[in-house]
Formats: structure tokens, sequence, C-alpha cells
């Protein structure tokens, strides 16, 4: 079982509006996005117990055209204000790329 | 599907991302060879956070928006076409709008120009917006909660994004140069397609790819692009000759900065892009057709931010490995010292927060590395003290100073000195600026929110003389 780094090409987060974060997960081939897009750890559960925010806020699409999967999040506070570290939520994506993905090849 | 341009197509040259980003005079002539129908460009994003609109301040810096215009105007005047710039000055709150405008009457004056001006104001005052949210015509996105009359009163100012209307309307009625306030990205650059017939999915769609200038090319430090919108869908093309689009950079760019990469919410409807398809038409343009528009009653977003507290910080460097072995817990000493020191000195009422950020371990995230991650080999640690007044935060930064500077690995060592890159060690970050709206206003016309001003711009005497 790989991990998320190991099937992806790229990954990024960027600041969607002063409110939102979004992830994109671009996998490196259309094999790997069919056998991981859906998986668990990926799921909408699992970023929103990673990032610590509610599961029913989070947004999840599916781009096959792109082999991609987009994760929206809310931020835990607005964009700047006293204890902004990452005011584009650049770096948001880092904790994602050592997840170990469960679905077996 | 058709594959060639059609000779009905409204074609806008983008010239770029942002206006103030470094717009290529190369680029705008073979934009004009191709005989666009207007010049249309975004100047504002809330994307560098709360301080623009808070202050006003503009992130372009007086000189970069002026060399942008004066290529920008002398094109419009060659081409005699209009120029359409949303989001004047970053937040398009009325004083970034006139400082827009000052810049422009000083090219005209240095162009010998006598542009017809519109400009579009959209800065909206917090007791109107009270009384349309006690009517209930104030409504949240999510995640947020309905706003309060306080939230209103924290806002230093606030804006409503316009949509195209106000634009058309401008540019219907004679306008040569259309400054507006805070707009919908996408909105100032449907708005002469839209004006003119095209399909309105096509042109909001197109707006869409084109609002980053390049971001949408293969090279996005090229930054111009070509839309042209028909009947049945849009083409984008990079100005310059050497740039090119293809299905993947097109279609892709819906992802950036969108929590959503189908559906885009904007005044009067929603975008929505799932069945769109993009195809290359050759090696340089894409043609995209099958986007839809979903008419929806007309709202406009609001943006509001206001200053907060203040901060002051210190930075040290420190390579001592008998720090770097265990950073945590030196850190949480540390801290636990200054803010011993900060309650002895200034009172255990003073409303002081001091944060450390150790750059080179886990000052980005905040989270606790993973157990068992080697030692860093420097970081680079960051003080900040936060407080109602830039005095008070100062004053907790220099009654820290020595417990920063000196502050020893075990309880009785000797003290170390760590490495200050400057003097005096702390530096006046200002004030803390925030957030406040996630909101929408209904409103029952796209001019409701919305104030036009004309101004004749009058060339000086001499360049008159010479026209």
């Amino acid at each position: 079982m790989p991990r998320l780094k190991e099937v992806c090409r790229y990954v990024r987060s960027k600041n969607a509006g002063p409110f939102w974060v979004t992830v994109d997960l671009f996998f490196d081939s259309p094999d790997n996005y069919a056998q991981y897009h859906a998986d668990p750890a990926i799921s909408a559960e699992s970023i929103a117990a990673i990032y610590g925010v509610d599961a029913a806020y989070v947004k999840r699409f599916e781009v096959k055209s792109l082999n991609m999967v987009k994760i929206s999040y809310p931020r835990t506070t607005p964009q700047g204000g006293v204890v902004e570290r990452d005011m584009h939520s650049g770096q948001q994506f880092v904790p994602l790329l050592e997840l170990q993905l469960r679905r077996n090849r | 599907m058709t594959a060639t341009k059609a000779a009905d197509d409204v074609r806008v040259l983008v010239p770029a991302g942002v206006l103030g980003w470094g717009i290529r005079a190369d680029e705008i002539d073979a934009g004009l060879a191709m005989a666009p129908h207007a010049i249309a460009v975004d100047a504002g994003s809330t994307d560098s956070g709360p301080a623009y609109l808070a202050t006003g301040r503009t992130k372009y810096g007086r000189p970069s928006i002026k060399r942008d215009l004066s290529i920008l105007m002398a094109a419009r005047r060659r081409a005699g076409i209009p120029l359409l710039i949303g989001s004047c000055g970053t937040s398009g709150c009325d004083m970034a709008v006139d400082h827009t405008l000052e810049v422009v009457l000083e090219v005209a004056r240095e162009q010998g120009d006598a542009p017809r001006i519109a400009v579009i104001y959209s800065e909206q005052n917090a007791a109107d917006l009270k009384v349309r949210n006690a009517a209930g015509k104030v409504t949240p996105i999510a995640p947020s909660a309905a706003v309060t009359d306080a939230d209103l009163d924290a806002c230093t100012r606030i804006v409503a994004l316009l949509g195209p209307e106000p634009y058309i309307a401008a540019v219907t009625e004679g306008a040569d140069i259309v400054l507006g306030g805070r707009t919908t990205d996408t909105a100032v650059l449907a708005a002469v397609p839209l004006m003119q017939g095209a399909d309105v999915a096509a042109a909001w769609h197109a707006a869409k790819v084109a609002e980053c200038g390049g971001l949408c090319t293969v090279n996005p430090t090229s930054p111009g692009v070509m839309m042209s919108i028909g009947r049945d869908g849009f083409t984008v093309e990079p100005l310059s000759p050497q740039n090119s689009c293809t299905p993947e950079t097109v279609s892709a760019h819906m992802l950036y900065e969108n929590s959503d990469p189908f559906r885009l919410v904007e005044p009067g409807g929603v975008l929505d892009v799932t069945d769109a398809a993009y195809v290359a038409l050759d090696e340089r343009r894409v043609r995209v057709t099958g986007s839809r528009w979903e008419t929806k009653p007309y709202t406009m977003k609001l943006e509001g931010a206001g200053g907060g507290p203040f901060q002051t910080i210190m930075l040290v460097g420190i390579e001592d490995p008998n720090v770097l072995t265990d950073v945590d817990s030196f850190v949480a000493r540390m801290e636990r010292g200054l803010r011993d020191r900060v309650t002895r000195t200034m009172g255990a009422d003073a409303d002081i927060d001091i944060s450390l950020r150790p750059y080179g371990w886990n000052a980005v995230s905040g989270r606790r590395p993973v157990e068992g991650t080697p030692p860093p080999r420097e970081i680079g640690l960051m003080f900040v003290a936060t407080a109602p007044t830039q005095a008070m935060a100062t004053e907790a930064a220099r009654v820290c100073n020595p417990i920063f500077f000196h502050f020893p690995v075990r309880e009785g060592n000797e003290l170390p000195s760590y490495a200050f890159p400057f003097s005096p060690a702390e530096i006046e970050r200002g004030q803390v600026f925030q957030f406040h709206l996630n909101h929408v206003v209904h409103v029952s016309s796209a001019f409701e929110l919305a104030r036009t001003r004309w101004i004749e711009a009058k060339p000086a005497l001499r360049n008159a003389a010479n026209a």
C-alpha cells in the first residue's frame, strides 16, 4: 500500500477566498487515479480529521479528465488575523504527502 | 461543434491577470492586431489578505500601476475600443478607486488624451447593511453564521462585488475607460461579450479562464491572453505567438483558487462547467463548448475587513546543538519564561499575547513533528507580541528581550546568546487586520449598490495643440 506522494505527480494547496482552503491531488497516471481516487485515506471524513474541521463542510470533487481529486475545507480562522501561520494556505498540503493509502494495488 | 472562429465572435484582450503585474507592450501590439472589441483587466483580489481592504492601500505600487496604465491607455486610444478595469487598487474600495483614477488622469494628461471615464463605486456603509440585514437581505456563505451588527461595525471598509451590468451601462453610454470598484474577477471581462449578445455561459466561462491572464497557458510568465466568445462557445489563446494554450492548461485553470471546480456563483447566476468540452484548435488555441448558465436571483458578495490589535516581532537564529536536540521542550519552556516576565513587569492584567514560531522546525504548521524527526541544523525563532496598542506590543518585546536572547538550555546553566540579525532587535510590524464578512446581500437590481460618476479628462493645453 503506497503513500499518497508515491501515486501523485503533484499535490498543492491554496486559499480559495479568505474562508476556504482547496487541495488538489494530481495522480500520476489514469491507473493510479482509478485505483486510489476513492481511497478511504482521502475521504471527506479523513480530511476533516487531519485539518480539525467538520466533515459536513468538506467538499470533494473527482475530475477524471485530469486524473485529479480536489478537496476543499473551511479554514479554522479566516485568512490573516492574529494567529496566521500560512496566509495563502500554500503549505497546507504537506501533511497529506505521507498519508498511507489503504487500498491494495 | 465548429472548430473555426466565428465571424461574430466578441474578442476581449486580457493583458494580464492583474493591473500592475507588468504588462508587455509587445503582447498588446500582437493582441491589437487581432482586432479586439475591448481591453479588460482585473486589478484586485482578497488573495493577499485583509490588510488591503482594511487600509485601502494598493498591493502594487503606484509606478507599476502607472506603467501598465500607460501601455493600456495608449492601446485603447489607438484601437478606439473601451478599456475596463475591475476592482481598482486591490480592494476596490472608494479610496483605492480614486487612487487609480488619479493615476489615469495623470497618464491622460501626459499622453494628451481626453477619455470619457466612468467610475463605478461599490463601497458600502455598515448602517445601510444593518437595515438590509434586519430585513433578511444579508445571508451567510458556508461556513459562516448570520452577520451581526457587531461584525459590520468591526469593518473599517465594506465592499459589494459588482456584476457586469454597471460596466455594460457605462460602455453603452459612451465610456472610453471604466474604472470599477470591487467586482467579481469574471464580471469585468465578461461585460462587453454579454453586452454584444455572445453566449452567456461562454462569456462567463471565458472570463473565468482568462481572469488570471497567462495562468491558463503553458508559460504563465507571459501574461496576456485573448478570449473570443461566440454563440456556441469560446476560444482562448495567448497574446504572445511564442506561448500556447492546451486543453489541459485551460481546463485545469478552473481548479485554481476555486473551492468548487465546476460551479461558480456569480451575481445573478451560476456558471456550471461540469459538461464543458475543451478541444485544441491548433497548437496554441483551445475551443471550449458545453458550459451552462443558470439564472438565479441577484446577489452581491460582501467583503469587509477591519483593524485588530498590534504586533511587534523579534527574530533570533539558533545553531546551538544543545537547543536543537529538543526544540519542542526548549520552545515550551522559553514561552513560559517570557509569559512570566511579561506578567511580572507589565502586570497580570496586561492584554498581551506572546507566540513563538520556530522556523526550520514547525513554525509553518504549528503541528508537533512526528516522533524521531532528526534535529534541524538551525532554526529561526520568531517572537510575536500582540497587544491592543503598538506601544504595549513593543514594551512587551523590550521586557522579553533579555530572556529571548539568553534563555538557557537547562536551568542553572551559563547564559547563552543567540544570533540577533538586527539592531534594535524588535520590529514594529503594525496592526493585525481581519476579514469579518462572508455573506451576500440580496438586491432587486444590479445597480442598487453601485454608484457611477462620469469624468471628462482634459488634455494639457500644449498636448491638445499638438493633437
